[in-house]
């Protein structure tokens, strides 16, 4: 085993489909032996270009790609020993579930016992025995997608790819789906590429997130550093909710700085990649950091009028017009002591400047 | 179960409240195909029947001859008859001497065995002077034949009102004097090889067709929209050209002083005064056939590969198939439907081709569809004709039966 932090490395990919506009740029990204990484993004990013360069069905412009330190961008698909996931399944429609996870052992010449073994293995991990007559079309969505991971795994590749592979369930079937293929990924260690536009999918999963914006990673961390941390304002926003406002860097230390925002007032906030004075920043804040009449002091304590609330079972949404942002939101669980939760009213919400991160201003 | 019938809300059983409700929709529907059922029937099924029917019907001479045949059915046919079939003979040949109408027998009757021209003339010139009685002998007197057991017997063998004679002709077969079936002398063998070269080209047709329809419907249904719109538009282009525009066109291309002949020369395949012939043989047949045909064969292909999703070959080699294994594994097997349909089609339609073949086909290259048209226009032989038709619709439906035991008729595409 060569270099088992970059098992799959992606080093300074470009990618034009007509020569005119750049789909991916420059990207580099290293996965790690045994990793789950996913590709997030919205559609267009190069998320699905990317993974398609990696299994071979696109070339890449400029770059190379690195498969356990070789490159692998003159090796033609089938020979990459890459099992792929695709979007709609893509079962062999005229086979059985026992052909379609025969069909990789048979094409590498093994024998039948061995095969047999393997297959049942498969079929198992994602509790599908007894279905090896079946055809496609007798199944499920469900039961397809498993097929599909199975056939995937059943020849025991290096990296499984998977292109929006839970695209076409409902929801709560993509719910389980989702714990499936991470126990799956967790028993086996196999190291998963996943696509996805559905960030919640991406959190659930992964060891590791690549958010794709205009054909660059925008950040590549652990799920709850993209979360908590993001360092971008395109991930802040991307990632889950956040209340943002826009001003201008007015003193600035080396962990706290302070935003005079366009309608005047003056907010803390945390200097992630605004370095002096004087420079345009975006300031973000989740909506779970922000509390109702805080009780502790905190450095940021403002008055904001309720115009709207929603009502959210677990929890209660409230869309406050707070320092000249009509479209702040407060989360709040729902329990018998939120009094004054009042359209109309007037309330006290205060934050910890370190919550509040001042990003690049777009 | 219960048997307890429901009844609806107001008291009928749902069955009938049911069939009630849906009563108008159902004399709706059926009003709306009255037309076309009609239609069907009085200008499709009404004139093939008719003419099938003629294949067979031979009760023109049965109504001519009343009394003989109905007399010779006690006649067991191995020895001459007794007198009731003459005196029966004398009566419907008087009558139809009276009438004027015995020519339209000699015809069919030369037919069973030459020879009954003269003898039917001489007799009825001379019946008026028969005496009565004892028939059998001035039969015999007037025309030594009418003693003869080849002639008596060819009467008799007339006598039914139905005939499998035309058929028997069609494959280059008929009833010897005795009744038996022998095949025709041989320098007369002509329609077994007419079948066979019909099967043959219709067969090698199909085949180029298939060759070259798959790459292109894969191409079809593969490239960029703007392209593949291009394409579609030069495959259906023929069918938009007259079909004897189409073949005239052939005709120019293939004939001995033409461009495909002058390229020939050209490039040295051929001497200049030993051009091959293209045209006036089977070559030409197969050429201009698999041209006007090739649309029927690509567009059911086409409109199945459509279907079939670009990652099913991507998943065949991500799981390590070589293109062609996927190609082979999976690609193939999902356009057999197309496939299918698309070399019915070509079959079918080429087996009962008649132009093409009728302009460029000559003598080794015309088909059993020439000889179809040659009867039904020159020989006016329509029984044999219609006979040869029926054939041709048997073995359609032959081809039909053994794709349906092959593949399944079930599993064809036509889009």
């Amino acid at each position: 085993m060569g270099n088992s932090d970059s098992f799959v490395k992606f080093d300074n990919i470009d990618k034009s489909y007509d020569g005119k506009v750049l789909v991916v740029k420059g990207l580099n990204l290293d996965i790690a032996e045994g990793e789950f990484v996913t590709m997030l993004g919205p559609s267009g990013s190069g998320k699905t270009t990317c993974l398609m360069m990696l299994a071979g069905f696109e070339t890449p412009t400029n770059g190379e790609i690195y498969l356990d330190s070789n490159p692998i961008s003159n090796i033609p698909p089938h020979k990459r020993g890459i099992g792929m996931v695709f979007q709609n399944y893509a079962l062999f429609p005229h086979m059985t579930v026992y052909e379609n996870l025969a069909f990789p052992l048979r094409v590498r010449k093994i024998p039948k016992d061995e095969a047999n073994k393997k297959i049942d293995k498969a079929l198992s991990m994602v509790s599908l025995q007894g279905f090896e007559s079946r055809m496609p079309m007798q199944l499920s969505g469900g039961q397809q997608q498993r097929v599909a991971v199975a056939r995937a795994l059943v020849f025991d590749p290096q990296v499984v790819l998977m292109d929006e592979p839970l695209g076409a369930l409902d929801k709560n079937l993509r719910e389980q789906m989702q714990y499936e293929i991470k126990h799956i990924h967790e028993s086996i260690g196999v190291t998963v590429v996943y696509v996805t536009h559905d960030q919640s999918e991406a959190l659930t999963m992964s060891n590791r997130i690549a958010v794709f914006n205009d054909g660059k990673v925008q950040q590549l961390s652990r799920p709850d550093q993209l979360y908590e941390e993001p360092v971008n304002s395109f991930v802040a926003e991307f990632i889950g909710e956040s209340n943002t406002f826009v001003g201008e860097v007015i003193e600035i230390t080396k962990d706290k700085c302070k935003v005079k925002l366009n309608t005047g007032a003056e907010i803390f906030a945390n200097p992630i990649t605004v370095k002096s004075k004087g420079e345009k920043t975006t300031v973000s804040l989740r909506p779970e950091r922000a509390l109702i009449n805080p009780s502790s002091k905190m450095e940021n304590n403002h008055k904001g009028k309720i115009e709207e609330v929603i009502y959210h079972g677990d929890h209660t949404r409230i869309r406050l017009d707070l320092l000249g942002n009509k479209q702040f939101i407060l989360k709040i669980p729902n329990s018998s002591s939120n009094m004054d939760i009042k359209l109309g009213n007037t309330i006290n919400v205060g934050w910890n400047s370190k919550d509040s991160r001042a990003l690049d201003s777009k | 179960m219960s048997t307890e019938k429901i009844l609806s809300s107001d008291g009928l059983p749902l069955e009938v409240s049911l069939r009630k409700a849906e009563r108008r929709n159902k004399i709706k529907a059926l009003l709306l195909v009255a037309p076309l059922f009609f239609f069907i029937l009085i200008i499709y099924v009404f004139p093939i029947g008719e003419m099938l029917f003629r294949s067979i019907d031979d009760r023109k001479i049965t109504g001519m001859l009343p009394k003989t045949f109905k007399t010779m059915e006690n006649w067991d046919a191995k020895e001459l008859p007794g007198e009731p079939v003459y005196a029966a003979l004398y009566e419907d040949l008087s009558y139809l001497k009276e009438t004027k109408t015995y020519g339209k027998i000699i015809a069919r009757l030369n037919y069973e065995k030459s020879g009954f021209s003269s003898l039917i003339k001489k007799t009825v010139r001379k019946i008026n002077k028969f005496e009565e009685g004892n028939y059998k002998e001035q039969f015999i007197e007037v025309h030594k034949k009418w003693g003869q057991m080849a002639y008596m017997g060819a009467l008799k063998r007339a006598a039914p009102k139905w005939t499998f004679a035309k058929y028997l002709k069609g494959v280059d077969l008929k009833y010897d004097p005795e009744g038996e079936i022998v095949q025709v002398p041989e320098d007369r063998r002509i329609h077994k090889i007419l079948w066979m070269r019909t099967l043959n080209v219709a067969l090698w047709v199909t085949i180029f067709c298939f060759v070259l329809a798959y790459p292109i419907a894969h191409l079809l249904a593969t490239l960029p929209m703007k392209y593949s719109n291009l394409l579609m538009i030069c495959v259906l282009l023929p069918f938009w050209t007259s079909l004897l525009v189409r073949t005239s066109s052939w005709m120019v291309l293939l004939q001995q002083q033409g461009p495909i002949n002058d390229l020939i020369v050209m490039l040295g395949i051929a001497s200049d005064d030993n051009r091959p012939e293209l045209m006036y043989n089977v070559i030409g047949t197969f050429v201009a056939m698999t041209q006007i045909l090739l649309p029927f064969m690509v567009l059911p292909i086409y409109s199945v590969m459509k279907t079939i999703s670009p990652s099913l070959m991507r998943a065949g080699k991500s799981l390590g198939g070589t293109p062609l294994v996927a190609f082979y594994k999976v690609y193939f097997p999902l356009t057999v439907p197309g496939i299918g349909a698309g070399c019915l089609l070509v079959f079918i339609l080429s087996i009962g081709y008649y132009i093409t073949p009728a302009l460029v086909g000559g003598a080794s290259g015309t088909l059993i569809s020439n000889t179809i048209a040659y009867h039904m226009k020159s020989s006016l032989d329509w029984a044999f004709a219609s006979a040869l038709g029926a054939m041709l619709l048997i073995g359609v439906l032959t081809v039909y039966w053994i794709y349906n035991k092959l593949v399944g008729i079930d599993n064809i595409k036509l889009g």
